[in-house]
């Protein structure tokens, strides 16, 4: 098959996969189109069986360290930690709206770093919403809060975005070293973030009222869920130093946090089943080895074409920049699949600089990404829209400060990489 | 005389209490709250940038934001009836809140609202924008209150030395 037609049929593979997960189907369509898509590939020859094997290879333990982490995020749930937080967050803000703005900076933050945006996006957002009404304040700059910490705060660890988990292995760094280099491009991000809403939302914040009384009783923390994501933390730490892949780390956390459950009847095998998203997996892995073929077939040169090599600092920006635009374009879930193999043999700034871009990017769009949003309004999903204007001026006055800010400090952390 | 009281987070404790205090006897009130839809719309659309990652956990969901933003809405009126003493109907809407505001106040002959804006600083933006649409467009009379203590005569700014020049009358 010649060169141009295998990479089109790998594009349009691509195109139609994605196209699958933006329609957002009760069912598990883009799974099976993801699989099916791959199965084609194979099929018709575009990419030899060796290589699809090598693809999946590559992206099992990734797949399997994110099945665990959303068990153990769904462990915690099922603790009550974040229930607990939300208890914590309005005992804590004694009726002020800003000092509940702060706690969910910080509680936001946090969860997104230890267990993932997705916990954020899925587990906490709710929560946050609820204890909002609970103070009789406005929901919205807490809510915003969340959409944006979800993505800001997900540089810190390989565990908390999946584009990280997916980059790591590439990135051929240890958990703490990676934690190491994000954790002052995560500081600068979250302040941005800080600096922005807390301006945009000062009215909101400071609405003369009335101090209430009431609701201050502090709940208990979940002690048993929240030493196991502690000991969880430690275990990834100190994986490298005790030569463990993390994945296996995480595999024991979700272990531990699941088996007392299991034992007690307050879980099934099934609704665990459930928590680790097997068509989402499946997604991913489809997925995975759609990009490969597509790469081999050209992609990947074009990728190269547009992402500078080296790790100087004006390199770091491009190379952030593209790929918060590619990220926004799709979704940062292909766009980390493409950029990250490109990045690779520049080093782990590079990659680095790929995840800030990815991971910040989102932002401008509350969906994920542009083509999401627009067939969304296209089909008139929602029944009340966000206005356009007030989630894009954010995403403005957010989502570039962050990224120039965020690769900045990467770029001056990486100093000492050789 | 029919009443429409417009019930917001953070303002209403105020808002009941001047309605109270100035609205008649024998005024038909209404409490009146609107869930701003497009924050649930946000707050669920996140879900979306997860790609396939989305269906809500298994076992005891965090129940949807609509059913939390509906049970606290409700809950809000409810209080808000208590504080207020009189009889009194409750409404809720979702939507574009300054929109569903007016659209609510259509037949009633007066509406009451608490002032939404930034009171450090007097002036146009002592009014946020919800309010201030509602203000203009409400087709009724309008009680505007303080949500807090108004503010004393004295702050009103000195008059500027030199009057704005304006055109002179054709």
């Amino acid at each position: 098959m010649p060169e141009a037609v295998s990479l089109v049929l790998a594009l349009l593979v691509l195109a139609g996969t994605l196209a699958a997960a933006v329609v957002h189907s009760r069912w598990p369509v883009e799974a099976l189109v993801a699989a099916g898509g791959a199965a084609l590939l194979v099929a018709v020859g575009t990419l030899s069986v060796a290589d699809a094997r090598h693809a999946l290879g590559d992206l099992g333990p990734t797949v399997g360290f994110l099945a665990a982490l959303l068990v153990l995020a769904e462990g915690c749930r099922r603790e009550g930690l974040f229930d607990a937080m939300g208890g914590l967050m309005a005992a804590g803000a004694r009726g002020s709206p800003r000092r509940l703005l702060a706690l969910v900076f910080a509680v936001a933050a946090t969860v997104t770093a230890v267990l993932s945006l997705d916990a954020t996006v899925v587990l906490l957002t709710p929560i946050v919403f609820a204890t909002a009404a609970r103070l009789r304040t406005s929901p919205r700059p807490h809510v915003y809060a969340c959409s944006h910490l979800a993505n800001s705060a997900s540089l810190l660890l390989p565990v908390s975005n999946l584009t990280n988990l997916l980059a790591f292995h590439a990135s051929g760094l240890s958990f703490m070293r990676f934690a190491g280099l994000m954790a002052l491009p995560t500081a600068a991000a979250v302040a941005v973030e800080w600096m922005v809403l807390t301006r945009f939302f000062a009215v909101d914040l400071q609405r003369p009222r009335r101090a209430r009384t009431g609701d201050t009783e502090r709940p208990e923390l979940p002690r048993f869920a929240l030493a196991v994501v502690a000991l969880t933390l430690a275990g990834f730490g100190l994986s490298s130093v005790l030569g463990i892949a993390p994945v296996w780390v995480a595999v024991a956390g979700a272990a531990a946090i699941t088996a007392p459950a299991l034992a007690r009847r307050t879980t099934t095998a099934r609704t665990l089943a459930l928590a680790a998203e097997p068509s989402f997996l499946v997604f991913v892995l489809g997925l995975g080895v759609i990009v490969r073929a597509a790469s081999d077939h050209g992609l990947a040169d074009a990728a190269r074409a547009l992402l500078p090599s080296g790790v100087a600092l004006p390199e770091l920006l491009a190379v952030a920049a593209v790929s918060a635009i590619l990220a926004n374009l799709v979704n940062n879930l292909p766009a980390t699949l493409i950029l990250v193999p490109v990045a690779a043999p520049s080093g782990a700034a590079a990659v680095l600089a790929v995840l800030v871009g990815v991971n910040i990017g989102p932002n401008l769009t509350y969906v994920g990404s542009l083509a999401t949003l627009l067939w969304r309004r296209v089909l008139h999903v929602e029944d009340h829209e966000v206005e356009l204007g007030e989630f894009v001026r954010l995403g403005a006055l957010t989502v570039p400060a962050g990224l120039i800010l965020a690769t900045v400090l990467l770029w001056f952390s990486a100093q000492g990489l050789t | 005389m029919r009443a429409l009281v417009w019930i917001v987070e953070d303002t209403w404790e105020a808002t009941v209490a001047e309605a109270a205090a100035f609205l008649p006897a024998d005024a038909e009130v209404t409490l009146l709250h609107v869930a701003p839809g497009d924050v649930e719309t946000l707050a669920e659309g996140s879900r979306h940038g997860l790609l396939g990652r989305r269906r809500p956990p298994p076992l005891g969901p965090p129940a949807s934001l609509r059913v939390i933003s509906d049970e606290a809405a409700e809950a809000l009126l409810d209080e808000a009836r208590e504080r207020f003493g009189r009889e009194a109907g409750t409404e809720r809407r979702r939507g574009r809140v300054e929109r569903e505001v007016v659209a609510a106040a259509e037949g009633m002959d007066i509406l009451v609202l608490a002032r939404d804006g930034d009171h450090s600083r007097l002036g146009p933006h002592s009014l946020g924008p919800p309010a201030r649409f509602v203000v203009d467009h409400a087709p009724c009379r309008v009680l505007l209150v303080w949500a807090d203590t108004p503010p004393a005569v004295e702050t009103i700014p000195p008059p500027p030395e030199h009057p704005p020049k304006h055109p002179p009358p054709n």
